[in-house]
């Protein structure tokens, strides 16, 4: 199996305080890798190494040839977002930012991309609706069409199914899982819902500022850490 | 009414007022949009501040006005976008700091020049009739640039402005959208200030970009319908001014706007 993704040693401070220690881990071509851990455990700083926006101070990340700028990316929401006034089309079309180099517009090609990615989620009868007037699992299909149309092997997902309810939380994980097995896309998800990592990922990290495990669902149930954080979890919920 | 019109602009000095209206009106609106989506309103805000010091400070120094104010509110505007950004220090905090300094800055230095009282009303509440020749290169080439991005970088501004974090992961130069942001804002200020007054230019910057918010529903939409009703009111203003305050008739125009479009903007949604 090729790694698409290799994490070296990697060590990251956030503003004086340790966010990452020594951790080193690889992406496998095709697999549903899920990234869990208690908040404050560096899972959305790795993300962000891994697609170049934070810069380790120690340790490197080599990314497989056929993944360079072609990761699709889908972070946390943030509250100006929510009720931004663009058109469902407009965001998604978005995805094609990075493929743009120094042509300013969209090519026809890009355009039929986001077209085509709207309809393979479902949300193509929403292209002209405004995305603040979307629901919160509208808005995060709107958002997976745009990685989509940056992704071409890898998708990352930072907590796709917070402020979900659960049954939308259950068609969105639904929806990425088909995407892994149906279309060859290769998933990094981080998620909070140790339940559904459990049901849909190939394998787990369990990171806590370093790797504290990586192996499959049965592997980690067996572990101490695995039963403790999963028990947790469930009642929180 | 025709003859008003025509008699108005036979006088150079309302010619002007009309272009350099017109033209700073129109870039307020368009960069207005990005800051009040960023949650940046509050800079625009602070920067008239720091302009209203800059003045003062140049007027007291018998310097050019305008050569003292650019650059310092330039660089205001690059330390204020940077602090909104850091985590380290609240960025709204950070603008009262600035703001009321430079303002307080600015009063001791008219008060220390001899300055009396309608000195600083011309910087605060802005002298429309007032505008040189400079100004209106100065607001030309301000325009053209701000056009010019808004039609090339059309896409990428959208896409920094609604995702930054989306944007970086695409390869997009997001700290340098946002340097070009600061520098066009800060320029937009430094000419507004000498129309509507430091006191009222966030007006400008912001209630076009809101009115347009309540209505439109795509960005492409904003940006346009933001343009349009910035510079009709204006326009509206300052015909109606007559002898009230001209800056502060327009942006008693604006707020019209801005409450006229909140309740157009309640009925579409209801309906």
């Amino acid at each position: 199996m090729t790694d698409l993704i290799t994490c070296n040693h990697i060590t990251v401070h956030n503003e004086r305080t340790l966010a990452l220690r020594d951790v080193s881990f690889t992406v496998r071509k095709g697999e549903f890798l899920t990234i869990v851990g208690e908040n404050g455990a560096g899972k959305s700083t790795l993300v962000k190494v891994i697609l170049g926006i934070h810069t380790p101070e120690e340790g490197s990340v080599e990314l497989d040839r056929s993944v360079i700028g072609k990761i699709g990316y889908l972070p946390q929401q943030s509250s100006a977002q929510r009720d931004f006034p663009a058109s469902v089309y407009e965001v998604v079309l978005s995805g094609n930012i990075g493929a743009t180099g120094i042509f300013p517009f969209y090519s026809r090609a890009q355009k039929a991309r986001a077209k085509g990615n709207m309809e393979l989620l479902g949300i193509t009868a929403l292209a002209k609706k405004s995305y603040r007037a979307l629901s919160g699992g509208q808005q995060q299909r709107v958002l997976l069409a745009r990685a989509l149309c940056a992704a071409d092997a890898v998708l990352l997902l930072d907590e796709p199914t917070a402020g979900l309810d659960p049954l939308v939380t259950k068609e969105l994980y639904a929806t990425v899982h088909h995407l892994c097995k149906e279309h060859g896309m290769t998933i990094v998800m981080v998620s909070h819902d140790i339940a559904a990592a459990m049901k849909y990922s190939d394998r787990i990290l369990h990171l806590a500022t370093s790797v504290r495990f990586l192996g499959t669902p049965a592997e980690y149930e067996k572990t101490p850490l695995g039963a403790s954080f999963g028990s947790e979890e469930n009642e929180n919920v | 009414m025709f003859e008003y019109l025509s008699e108005m602009f036979s006088y150079t000095f309302l010619r002007y007022a009309l272009i350099v209206g017109v033209l700073v009106s129109l870039c307020a609106a368009l960069l207005g949009v990005l800051l009040v989506l960023r949650r940046f309103s509050m800079i625009g805000d602070g920067l008239s501040h720091v302009g209203f010091g800059a003045l003062s400070v140049a007027y007291a120094l018998s310097a050019a006005p305008m050569a003292v104010a650019v650059p310092v509110v330039i660089v205001a505007a690059f330390l204020l976008l940077g602090l909104s950004e850091s985590k380290k220090i609240k960025g709204d905090s950070a603008i009262a700091v600035v703001s009321s300094s430079a303002l307080a800055i600015g009063v001791v230095a008219n008060a220390l020049a001899g300055g009396s009282a309608t000195d600083l009303n011309g910087y605060l509440f802005g002298s429309i009739l007032a505008l040189e020749k400079s100004d209106v290169i100065l607001s030309v080439i301000l325009s053209l640039v701000v056009i010019a991005l808004f039609v090339l970088f059309k896409n990428r501004i959208f896409a920094v402005t609604f995702d930054a974090p989306f944007a970086k992961s695409a390869g997009v130069h997001v700290r340098f959208y946002n340097m070009l942001l600061a520098l066009l804002i800060a320029i937009t200020v430094v000419v507004g200030m000498q129309i509507v007054g430091s006191m009222l230019i966030s007006s400008l910057i912001i209630f076009p970009a809101l009115a347009a918010m309540q209505i439109a529903e795509s960005f492409r939409g904003v940006i346009l319908l933001s343009a349009i009703l910035s510079v009709v009111s204006f326009l509206v203003g300052l015909l109606c001014s007559l002898t009230l305050p001209a800056g502060a008739m327009i942006v008693l125009c604006n707020l019209a706007m801005l409450l006229i479009c909140t309740v157009i903007g309640k009925c579409i949604r209801r309906g």
